[in-house]
């Protein structure tokens, strides 16, 4: 399966890709040798049904967790040599992640929230102020900077969180079921946001989620099932944006 | 880096507020605690030997007799006379000065006014040995001691008591069969350290009150005042042995005299007040430990209930060595917090109990320093270990902890 464009050199690839969780008799294997390239500006929602893979999967993309076998390259360099800060490091500068729970701090207000990336970062305060200001006011939340999570809604704590993750104008968004604890509409507005920075800002956003509507806002559907990629399907998304999805190899 | 840490330490000090003043107890109290106690025993200290240094420093006080008794049993040993005191002060080197002693007490009348007071008979040497200024008058004359003439000085309080506001120097007043002029009059001294007023005092030529009161010309006490080049345990042994001498005492028996040196008395309480001092701080060091293990419990309570933040801070680039120092510096910040309320506790304690105990107010520097010290110290040990531990949580495990 090709995409529709020439080949360009993927920004994530993966060859053979196994996870073992345990050992011996207990050992679990999660993942059985996943071979896949994302592109630049690709849009990939990963669906499966829960044990398949598709959470250790996003892990290992994330740079949280480290595969057990195979090989992974991000923009040509192997992450499986990194190590646990160099990876802290790798997210830093490149990933923004967005979580099904928001993973807010509590009792901090929106705006020192969407700051601690760039806090890490070692930005100088001038700067951090008005980059956290702009992230927010891009996800519509400039008037609620000094409200803590406490005092906002669940869509409005998701879109925080967002803001969080592209303070930093991260490569790749990872999208952990960011629609999970809301409802439909909140959904569709996360979605079409999500789908808006991948087509405006050339984000390159990989999302996990079960809801077959969300995966639809994708370019690319990747199936998972006991450890392997099933099938990968073109979504809605493939035909609404100026960028392409890459093909997929093995 | 290391500002930025800070920062996020304060803020999270900041959204904890209860808790942080909770764990900060134990510090403020232990410091508190060790500052105080140590303070008011160096007041205690200063304060003795103040009241040492009221009765005289190197001064020896010889007295016929074992201890403060006369001793049990056996004849009681004989009084000193005038023979022993120009003996002494030929015959022994490094003496400043030796005043005899000759007590004896009775009342003073003054038209209608009365008060029962004691008599002091000695010599101009008395004040050479213990300085004692005057605030008016004069000393005996040479005259006046060897002719044991009716002259008194008279301390403050039998001043008050008897001539009220008027001025005493030039008056004659009696005492027992005595009359008596009043030359010179003395500063006051205040209380003794033992008990006693000191100023209840009437001073006169020791001839005087030994042909007048005692009908003798024993001698109860010697002052022997020792040069402050000479060592008083040099002059100590000098004069033992002479009185040995001079009192016929067999080799191999006790002594039928006690010197008693207040140097020695000195440095013994001051000793003993040290070491109580010592004693009480250890002990409030104690509770600084407690303190500071009560830091380390309630930082791992906050490392496990901040399980998911710090995955959140891992995943999105904290480094472990950035989560290990905030956590450390949270620690720390907090402990030099209670480090300093405890400090300022102190001031406190000491400011309201100095002036309860009679004590002078003090303020040791080294003493503050070493304790804010310590509380600092205090957060680095016991902060480590739930740093460490939050540090090297694993990320995605964090982050799914509930």
């Amino acid at each position: 399966m090709t995409g529709t464009e020439p080949e360009r050199s993927p920004i994530i690839s993966l060859r053979g890709i196994t996870k073992v969780f345990g050992t011996g008799a207990t050992a679990f294997r999660a993942l059985k040798g996943v071979d896949l390239d994302i592109a630049a500006g690709d849009f990939v929602a990963v669906m499966g049904p829960s044990g398949s893979g598709k959470s250790t999967m996003m892990n290992i993309l994330g740079c949280l967790d480290v595969s057990t076998s195979g090989e992974f390259l991000f923009h040509g360099h192997h992450v499986e040599s990194l190590d646990r800060d160099q990876r802290a490091l790798l997210r830093r500068r490149y990933l923004g992640f967005v979580f099904q729970g928001f993973n807010l701090l509590a009792r901090t207000s929106a705006l020192e929230n969407v700051e601690l990336p760039l806090l890490y970062r070692g930005d100088p305060k001038q700067d951090r102020r008005k980059e956290a200001m702009a992230a927010l006011d891009k996800v519509g939340l400039a008037d609620w900077a000094g409200h803590t999570p406490g005092e906002l809604s669940g869509g409005q704590q998701q879109r925080v969180a967002i803001a969080r993750a592209i303070v930093t104008n991260p490569e790749v968004l990872l999208a952990d079921e960011p629609t999970g604890n809301l409802d439909s509409q909140r959904s569709v507005e996360i979605m079409e946001f999500l789908s808006a920075l991948n087509r405006d800002s050339g984000i390159t956003v990989l999302m996990v989620t079960h809801e077959p509507d969300m995966a639809e806002y994708a370019r690319r559907i990747v199936h998972f099932k006991d450890g392997l990629i099933d099938r990968i399907e073109q979504g809605n998304g493939a035909h609404t944006g100026a960028h392409t999805g890459a093909g997929v190899t093995g | 880096m290391l500002g930025t840490i800070f920062l996020l330490a304060l803020r999270s000090i900041r959204r904890h507020m209860l808790r942080s003043l909770l764990t900060m107890l134990g510090i403020v109290i232990g410091v508190g605690a060790v500052v105080s106690m140590v303070t008011l025993g160096k007041a205690t200290t200063a304060a003795v030997t103040q009241q040492i240094a009221a009765l005289g420093t190197n001064i020896l006080q010889v007295r016929p007799g074992q201890g403060f008794g006369r001793g049990g049993g056996g004849p009681s040993p004989r009084d000193f006379d005038p023979s022993d005191i120009v003996a002494i002060r030929q015959q022994v080197g490094g003496v400043m000065a030796v005043a005899p002693q000759a007590s004896s007490s009775g009342t003073a009348i003054y038209e209608g006014a009365n008060w029962s007071t004691t008599i002091n008979g000695t010599t101009s040497d008395y004040f050479k040995i213990q300085p004692w200024p005057l605030q008016e008058g004069r000393l005996f004359n040479e005259d006046e001691e060897s002719a044991g003439k009716s002259v008194c000085i008279i301390g403050s309080t039998v001043s008050t008591n008897l001539f009220r506001n008027a001025d005493p120097i030039g008056k004659r007043f009696r005492i027992g069969d005595v009359s008596c002029d009043v030359i010179g009059l003395l500063t006051t001294k205040g209380q003794a350290g033992f008990g006693g007023d000191q100023d209840d005092i009437v001073i006169m030529p020791i001839k005087t009150v030994q042909r007048r009161f005692l009908g003798s010309t024993s001698i109860r006490t010697i002052l022997v005042g020792v040069d402050d080049d000479y060592s008083s345990e040099q002059v100590q042994q000098t004069l033992t042995r002479l009185l040995r001498e001079r009192r016929h005492v067999t080799e191999g028996k006790d002594d039928d005299f006690n010197i008693f040196d207040t140097k020695q008395i000195s440095d013994t309480l001051t000793q003993t007040t040290t070491m109580l001092t010592q004693i009480v701080a250890a002990v409030a060091a104690i509770s600084l430990v407690v303190g500071g293990i009560g830091i380390m419990n309630i930082m791992l309570v906050s490392v496990t209930e901040r399980t998911r933040e710090i995955g959140i801070r891992l995943a999105i680039g904290a480094v472990a060595n950035e989560v290990l120092l905030q956590f450390l510096v949270e620690a720390v910040v907090l402990s030099c917090l209670g480090g300093v309320i405890g400090l300022l506790l102190a001031q406190v304690v000491v400011g309201i109990a100095t002036p309860l105990m009679d004590l002078p107010w003090i303020f040791d520097p080294a003493v503050n320093l070493g304790a804010f010290a310590v509380s600092a110290a205090i957060g680095v040990i016991f902060g480590y270990f739930p740093a460490q531990r939050a540090a090297s949580l694993n990320p995605i495990d964090a982050l799914r902890h509930e």
